[in-house]
């Protein structure tokens, strides 16, 4: 039953994401990309099938499992993509600080260095 | 394996490696590590600036070497394995080279090599001060990594690698405009790898596997309505990653930004991991999601292809006009990979191995362009032909191999591709039969628009005499010749890069030998399997 609630709080978590990232304030867009991360790894654990709580530890004795246990394998996956995503954030948060000293906008309307608003016409000779 | 030796495992399947993969065989790390343990190292003698680039240098062709040797072994061999931790495959993960992969990253690992003279002429002390070849060096690692890695996540963690090298190598030196294109770049390409790994978390979910040879046998007995939901999250990430049209609006928007050298590297090897990643997907780990996908595929080439080279004629900005053309060239494999495997695999290979050349060519060559200049902006460049005539000898070569006309590399993948189109149309070998002529259409149109593109920045650049409008016959008063330096590390590395382009295009002998065995390694699942499996099933 758990999955269902899961699927719903994943559904939810995306939702949020893609509201904040769609906006023009980098601010906004970055809270968006924080939780489209943890959407993402929240989806990961969810289709590594929820079971109960048993932790994947092998018996002394044994070699194998005596009962159903929990999947250790997304939370593998889960720990490299945090790590990963919280790198690029932390990347993403000092490149959306530079820039908003360098360029004083915080606003993805009014970040046209690179793209130029009135970029002149090429030459029309030839 | 800690347990008293008092009693043995008897009915257990076995889950280690007993034999210890052979010291050959670690060749498949190679072009992975040894840039890797590079870059650490020259991260620790960061303030050693002159050992910088000898280093870097010295290690970027170990791995050009040990990449020949990789391919060389796969060709004769056929793919190879090494799965690591001594676990069996699906429990360790694999990396595994066919010949697509390892040709890739050949091709990749000999475009850095060039770069890295190329960066001689125009790197400053702070900026290697900050890193500037230990990121170079990252780069190769992780885009080498995706080329040789057997598993889906382990994949995804060498996108993220590539990705990470490439903002610190677009934010280097810190220029205002480098901080706007870095942002664009940067929120863009980390939401495209997401996707990637949303697709990633459903194919677990539903294959129950992330080894790529362990998907190719069990993605079969999944439910196809499912597995093509996946497939299509997968096209979506992987056509962001290479500018397909409609999720493009990144690459435009930041090419132009850093550095020539590093724009250059970009333009040479980024988008074309993105293109490899399809073609892993949709022809060998997925393939029977591919008759759904294929009219979008379609659709999203057949555009690319048109509207790439029209961007291109209304830049003002040299650089930027070139990463339209960049864009063109992702929409000529787009259309080979809607071609499907039996027909696509091949001009795909091919049109790669021409694009990460002829791409990092044009860009460094325009980089000299911009330092004779003074300036990126066309209507003020003018005149370059009497500034460094071979500089313009060379633009022109890779104008028309970019466009694909025929002497130079880039007609032979155009005319495998065509060939190809105009096969499947005819046959109707497939669903979408005769719809394939829009697509061959789309390809010659394609060189028809990159040629008036290019030869318009050219004749502007080189042919006329002076600046814009009516001054346009005084002559241009701005322009520098290059420096001792200038020659020495810029224009000769270019013209090494394009010596070798119009080699391989003169005498395309070894070029096509080597893009049909690719094209035939992508059909020959079996064989990946194998090298990764084994005789067990």
């Amino acid at each position: 039953m758990i999955e269902h609630a899961l699927a719903v709080l994943i559904g939810l978590f995306f939702t949020v994401a893609i509201y904040l990232i769609l906006s023009r304030s980098l601010i906004r867009m970055l809270l968006g990309i924080a939780i489209l991360g943890n959407a993402v790894n929240l989806l990961i654990f969810t289709v590594g099938r929820v079971t109960r709580e048993v932790p994947p530890i092998v018996p002394e004795g044994e070699y194998k499992p005596l009962e159903q246990i929990a999947n250790p394998l997304p939370q593998a996956l889960i720990l490299t993509a945090i790590v990963i995503g919280f790198s690029l954030f932390a990347f993403l948060l000092v490149l959306t600080y530079r820039a908003y000293q360098e360029l004083n906008a915080d606003n993805t309307d009014t970040m046209r260095v690179a793209e130029p608003e009135d970029d002149p016409r090429p030459p029309l000779s030839y | 394996m800690a347990s008293s030796s008092a009693s043995t495992p008897k009915d257990l399947p076995p889950a280690m490696l007993d034999v210890a993969t052979s010291v050959a065989d670690w060749v498949i790390v190679w072009p992975i590590a040894l840039p890797m343990v590079g870059a650490a190292i020259l991260l620790m003698f960061r303030r050693r600036i002159e050992l910088q680039a000898p280093f870097s240098f010295a290690v970027i062709l170990g791995t050009v070497l040990s990449n020949f040797y990789l391919l060389g072994r796969i060709y004769a061999d056929g793919p190879l394995t090494m799965t690591m931790g001594n676990w069996l495959p699906p429990f360790g993960i694999s990396f595994t080279a066919d010949t697509f992969g390892a040709l890739l990253a050949l091709v990749a690992s000999v475009v850095m090599l060039f770069v890295v003279l190329y960066v001689q002429s125009e790197v400053e002390n702070r900026e290697n001060l900050y890193g500037y070849h230990p990121l170079l060096l990252l780069l190769l690692s992780g885009v080498s990594g995706a080329f040789l890695t057997g598993d889906l996540f382990n994949l995804y963690v060498w996108f993220e690698l590539m990705l990470i090298a490439s903002f610190g190598l677009m934010v280097i030196g810190g220029r205002k405009i480098q901080l706007d294109a870095a942002v664009k770049y940067g929120f863009l390409n980390f939401l495209a790898t997401t996707i990637f790994l949303i697709a990633i978390a459903y194919t677990y979910g539903l294959v129950g596997t992330l080894n790529m040879a362990d998907i190719m046998r069990k993605a079969p007995y999944v439910e196809n309505g499912s597995i093509s939901a996946v497939a299509a999250l997968f096209f979506l990430a992987f056509a962001m990653k290479g500018a397909a049209f409609p999720v493009n609006s990144w690459l435009p928007a930041s090419y132009h930004a850093p550095d020539p050298a590093v724009s250059a590297l970009f333009a040479g090897l980024l988008t074309k991991v993105g293109i490899y990643a399809l073609v892993r997907v949709h022809f060998m780990l997925i393939p029977q999601s591919f008759d759904q996908l294929q009219p979008v595929m379609m659709v999203v080439a057949g555009l690319t292809l048109v509207l790439s080279p029209m961007g291109a004629i209304a830049q003002t900005n040299i650089r930027r006009a070139l990463g339209f053309f960049v864009m063109g060239g992702i929409g000529a494999m787009l259309a080979g990979l809607a071609f499907g495997p039996q027909m696509g695999g091949t001009g795909i290979a091919l049109y790669a191995v021409h694009s990460m050349l002829t791409m990092t060519a044009l860009y460094l060559a325009s980089g000299l362009v911009e330092r004779i200049g003074g300036t990126s902006d066309i209507r003020h460049l003018g005149g370059l032909y009497r500034a460094s005539s071979p500089l313009s000898i060379i633009f022109l070569i890779l104008v028309f191999a970019t466009a694909g006309l025929p002497p130079f590399l880039g007609f032979w993948p155009k005319m495998v591709l065509v060939n190809s189109g105009v096969r499947l149309a005819g046959s109707g070998m497939d669903a979408m039969g005769a719809y394939h002529w829009w697509l061959v259409a789309a390809l010659l149109v394609n060189s028809i628009l990159t040629s008036i593109a290019g030869t318009r920045i050219w004749a502007h650049v080189f042919w006329r005499n002076g600046r814009e409008g009516k001054q346009s016959e005084i002559p241009n008063d701005r322009l520098k010749p290059l420096d001792r330096k200038g020659v020495r590390w810029g224009l000769v590395p270019t013209a090494a890069l394009v010596a070798l382009i119009v080699a391989l295009g003169l005498f395309p002998n070894i070029y096509f030998e080597a893009g049909l065995s690719s094209g035939a390694s992508v059909l020959q699942t079996q064989g990946y399997e194998y090298s990764v499996f084994g005789g067990a099933s």
